[in-house]
């Protein structure tokens, strides 16, 4: 997969951000209830959580950038339903520029906590 | 009739907004959060239902311009996008900004609750100790089904189960959390009101399910003291008709009296049970009468319940240890 160049998209490359989403939230409710459970500090699991987050994020932006120039360099329309290569392309490329902004949300949402909860009570 | 119908509906409406058991009639930090959200939640709800009405009936309407694709997908950026993301992260972040005060530790006293098929094991003053607990702390001043607190501190509720998931909810002071076999869930009631407050099990547990109440009553202080420290004494017993029929037909199999050989560890602690303004978990005001239909009909009183019926003593016999009850204050 080129990332910065023209990318054939497919299936992958569309669900890339929601998987990195899937990841996050599975990671962070995984780690918070592990170390919940005999309750300990958690200070390290927020720190950990803070990192993946930003990890997770600039992926999601990577894939969101790479999208949307491509999206945007071929005409940026948003009607794409010819059924020809070039018009699926498109499509692929704007759908998965909305699923990463999508992921971006949710990722953003789901760190809030860490920022409120500073014990497992 | 039509007007008398709605009239109806809607005293029936206005009363269910009042009262001991109502989340619109908050007396506790938390309902008092949770009630507010709720507001907010219903004007967000109707103001985007109507909006969403009204575009629905401009779009349905025969004679519409026709807007471009562009105009279209700004809409859906803008409203389907925009505005839900932003709507929820304000909403997400007002909630979690509530949880810092309402998740502030205890400076009250710490009271163990074991929800159970189908009552409220009770005990003041025990040690809640840090942390994640599998198992409720034993010992404390044992009670049941009611529920003291002082005004104006915030009360640890330890909470567990010993058989299956209850769930303690008292409306007007906070929402509801499980009693979990295996597990101490901590709750914490930050009362603003004195007053008498009814709780109720809020997961299905069995056939009684719906007689596992409870009274919460919010008191000042110092009357929150003595009442635990009357409750901590051993009954003033007589050694009477009723005591003995009680010992001798084994009632103290399941129940302790404290300062008589009753020490049964199944059912409530009767040693102060007509201190209580109920019996059978809120079933019941404690009158003498209630006290003898509970022993010689159990089933029928409150069916599902765990302890079996006494129909078969002489009624002389229920009405002594009824009288006998009365006197345990």
């Amino acid at each position: 997969m080129q990332v910065f160049g023209k990318t054939q998209d497919n299936l992958w490359t569309l669900i890339a951000a929601p998987a990195i989403w899937g990841f996050h939230f599975l990671f962070s409710y995984f780690l918070a209830a592990y170390r919940c459970a005999p309750n300990d500090d958690i200070f390290g699991t927020r720190a950990a959580i803070a990192v993946v987050t930003v990890i997770c994020l600039l992926l999601i932006l990577l894939i969101a950038r790479r999208a949307g120039r491509e999206w945007r360099t071929y005409g940026g329309a948003y009607r794409n339903d010819q059924a020809t290569d070039n018009a699926r392309e498109r499509f692929l490329e704007f759908s998965t520029l909305l699923l990463a902004a999508l992921s971006f949300v949710a990722v953003v949402f789901e760190t809030l906590p860490i920022f409120v909860f500073w014990d497992c009570r | 009739m039509r007007a008398r119908l709605a009239a109806l509906a809607g005293t029936v409406a206005v009363a269910g907004c009042e009262g001991a058991q109502s989340a619109f009639d908050p007396a506790g930090l938390e309902a008092e959060r949770v009630l507010l959200l709720f507001w907010i939640m219903l004007g967000g709800g109707v103001a985007i239902w109507i909006a969403v009405i009204a575009v629905s009936v401009y779009a349905a309407q025969a004679k519409t311009k026709v807007y471009s694709d562009r105009t279209g997908v700004l809409v859906i950026i803008w409203c389907g996008c925009v505005f839900p993301t932003v709507v929820l992260a304000a909403l997400l972040w007002w909630g979690l900004a509530m949880m810092p005060d309402l998740r502030r530790p205890a400076d009250g006293p710490t009271i163990a609750v074991s929800g159970e098929r189908f009552w409220w094991r009770v005990a003041y003053a025990v040690e809640g100790g840090p942390g994640v607990i599998r198992n409720l702390p034993r010992g404390g001043v044992p009670s049941s089904n009611e529920i003291w607190i002082p005004l104006g501190k915030r009360t640890e509720i330890l909470l567990s189960s010993p058989d299956v998931i209850h769930s303690f909810w008292v409306p007007p002071l906070a929402g509801k959390m499980d009693a979990v076999p295996g597990r101490v869930n901590r709750l914490v009631l930050e009362p603003t009101e004195t007053g008498v407050y009814h709780g109720a099990c809020a997961e299905y547990c069995g056939t009684a399910h719906a007689y596992m109440g409870l009274r919460v009553f919010v008191v000042p202080e110092d009357e929150f003291e003595a009442y635990v420290a009357a409750q901590a004494r051993p009954a003033a017993v007589d050694d009477g008709r009723g005591a003995q029929s009680f010992l001798e037909n084994g009632c103290a199999a399941c129940h302790t009296v404290r300062g008589t050989p009753a020490d049964g560890d199944v059912g409530p602690d009767l040693t102060h049970v007509a201190s209580r303004s109920t019996i059978g978990a809120g079933l019941l005001p404690t009158t003498i009468e209630n006290f003898a239909e509970f022993i010689r009909s159990t089933d029928h009183v409150k069916p599902g319940v765990e302890m079996p019926s006494f129909g078969m003593l002489p009624e002389e016999e229920i009405v002594a240890i009824a009288e006998w009850l009365e006197t345990l204050e």
